[in-house]
């Protein structure tokens, strides 16, 4: 049996009468009661999500002479104080090992959020590259992580952070206090929606999250409806649609590697961008309700081009969509495509991510 | 009329020689929001404890097993656009097929009431 951490809200999640379920090593709520009401109350109102399970990593020192540009696919020099970014931990391969955002809270000091079951490895991957003078820390033991999302997220969040919260653009966070705590506030998310991550000591999770839900517009949300709603946006889950073995160039996620930096794997990445692909990463919108789940094979023209590494129910739509990895040829838009496993085949045609296209990510 | 029970948790409503074939409220409870049914085709022979249909929920697809043998000779195509009608009303409403039940001896193979209700605890 494995050992599975609990995050400071299980007892709340039981006292709700969640469904628990292992995820990254952790015990987690999938749903309360239905993941496609805890989708839709997301996508209409507002969702609580415990994302205590994330890794928070705190580094200090001087970006220039830490060598901590070799570990991120992307730059860090120039993350303004106050801003995020999104991107990539990579292998020398040029292979995934996460996908991280990193906040740039000081000109010396960063947070870095991973994954929740890769977060040693990454530790180990970061600290490895580092050099010089600096302090890095896995601060994600004290550090406590609550999701709200939704286009009433802004709303409901006012009366805790007045003026602030207004202000706060896309990508962005401040250092702010809730319950008398320094906490880090940021309009992040991984939903589609307008959505705010709350960054807090863990002595205080349990009171936040109880508050929060006073208010009957925002309801919690599992990693059930979660795992729906990023789907939609078209949003790659790591472990199931990136892993070592995938690089952002087959993962479609070029946007984020900076090529004028060095960083841990770029060689393999300037090497593979001379040959063609043998996969891409693509979405794709099914004929009808059925989903297509992680591990089935994509056929086009009658052969084996591909499989699928994400796949569900989408309510916005009424249809099954997924994504998945299939050979460059097939990667076009409107690409008729056969999803099969066993005696299931699902007739689907790839389409532009995100699926979803109606979110108030940015109002 | 009676209606028994499966293992599988199927349940089987007997009028006469026509057996009316559902999922228990435990079973859809235990699979969450149905998003997808595939049904049987009328006129398809169906075995005792054969795979006969699959349901999806937004978590996986499962399997539904035949609680009888027979041949369908009606589905429940209001389920092709609101499978959640399985969710609201497993045990009514949200019937999947009619069978004509070819051999009424299988009926002991399956529960009553009472003793499902005692079957389910024991899985909780």
């Amino acid at each position: 049996m494995e050992n599975l951490k609990s995050t400071p809200l299980e007892a709340e999640h039981i006292k709700l009468k969640a469904k628990m379920a292992p995820f990254g090593g952790w015990n987690m709520p999938i749903q309360y009661e239905s993941i496609i009401e805890e989708h839709m109350q997301c996508r209409k109102s507002a969702a609580l999500f415990d994302t205590c399970h994330m890794g928070e990593f705190y580094f200090k020192g001087d970006l220039a002479n830490t060598n901590i540009e070799m570990a991120f696919s992307f730059k860090i020099g120039t993350i303004n104080v106050g801003k995020c970014r999104y991107g990539l931990i990579l292998n020398e391969k040029g292979g995934i090992v996460d996908d991280c955002i990193v906040y740039r809270l000081s000109a010396d000091e960063l947070m870095m959020v991973v994954n929740a079951g890769t977060k040693d490895n990454d530790f180990n991957v970061i600290k490895s590259v580092l050099k010089g003078n600096f302090i890095f820390e896995d601060r994600s033991e004290t550090t406590s992580k609550l999701d709200v999302q939704g286009p009433l997220s802004r709303e409901l969040l006012r009366k805790y952070f007045p003026g602030i919260i207004d202000e706060l653009k896309y990508f962005s966070f401040t250092k702010t206090s809730l319950m008398n705590q320094e906490v880090i506030l940021s309009r992040t998310g991984y939903t589609g929606e307008l959505g705010f991550e709350i960054y807090m000591p863990s002595t205080i999770c349990v009171d936040v999250w109880n508050d929060l839900l006073k208010d009957e517009r925002i309801k919690p949300a599992g990693l059930g409806a979660r795992d729906l709603l990023r789907l939609e946006m078209g949003y790659p889950l790591y472990g199931s649609d990136l892993d070592e073995d995938t690089t952002p160039l087959e993962a479609d996620l070029s946007y984020f590697v900076h090529l004028d930096k060095d960083f841990v794997g770029k060689e393999a990445l300037l090497k593979q961008k001379e040959t063609e692909l043998e996969k891409i990463r693509v979405g794709f919108v099914c004929d009808s309700r059925r989903a297509p789940r992680h591990g089935y094979k994509i056929f086009a023209d009658g052969m084996d081009i591909g499989y699928v590494t994400s796949g569900g129910f989408s309510p916005s739509l009424g249809k099954g969509i997924g994504m998945g990895y299939v050979k460059p040829q097939y990667s076009s838009e409107n690409t008729i495509l056969e999803l099969s496993q066993d005696r299931v085949i699902i007739k689907a045609v790839v389409e532009k991510i995100p699926f979803y296209k109606d979110g108030s990510l940015r109002k | 009329m009676s209606r028994y029970y499966s293992k599988d948790h199927e349940w089987l409503e007997i009028d006469g020689n026509v057996g009316t074939i559902g999922i228990t409220d435990y079973a859809q409870h235990q699979l969450g929001d149905i998003t997808y049914v595939e049904l049987p085709e009328v006129g398809t022979e169906i075995k005792q404890f054969s795979i006969f249909c699959t349901i999806e929920s937004v978590k996986a697809a499962s399997d539904v097993y035949a609680p009888v043998s027979g041949e369908i000779i009606e589905v429940n195509s209001k389920l092709e656009n609101e499978p959640e009608i399985i969710n609201k009303s497993p045990e009514e409403e949200g019937w999947i097929a009619k069978v004509k039940v070819s051999d009424p001896s299988e009926l002991n193979n399956l529960m009553d009431k009472a003793s499902y209700e005692n079957y389910i605890k024991e899985l909780d």
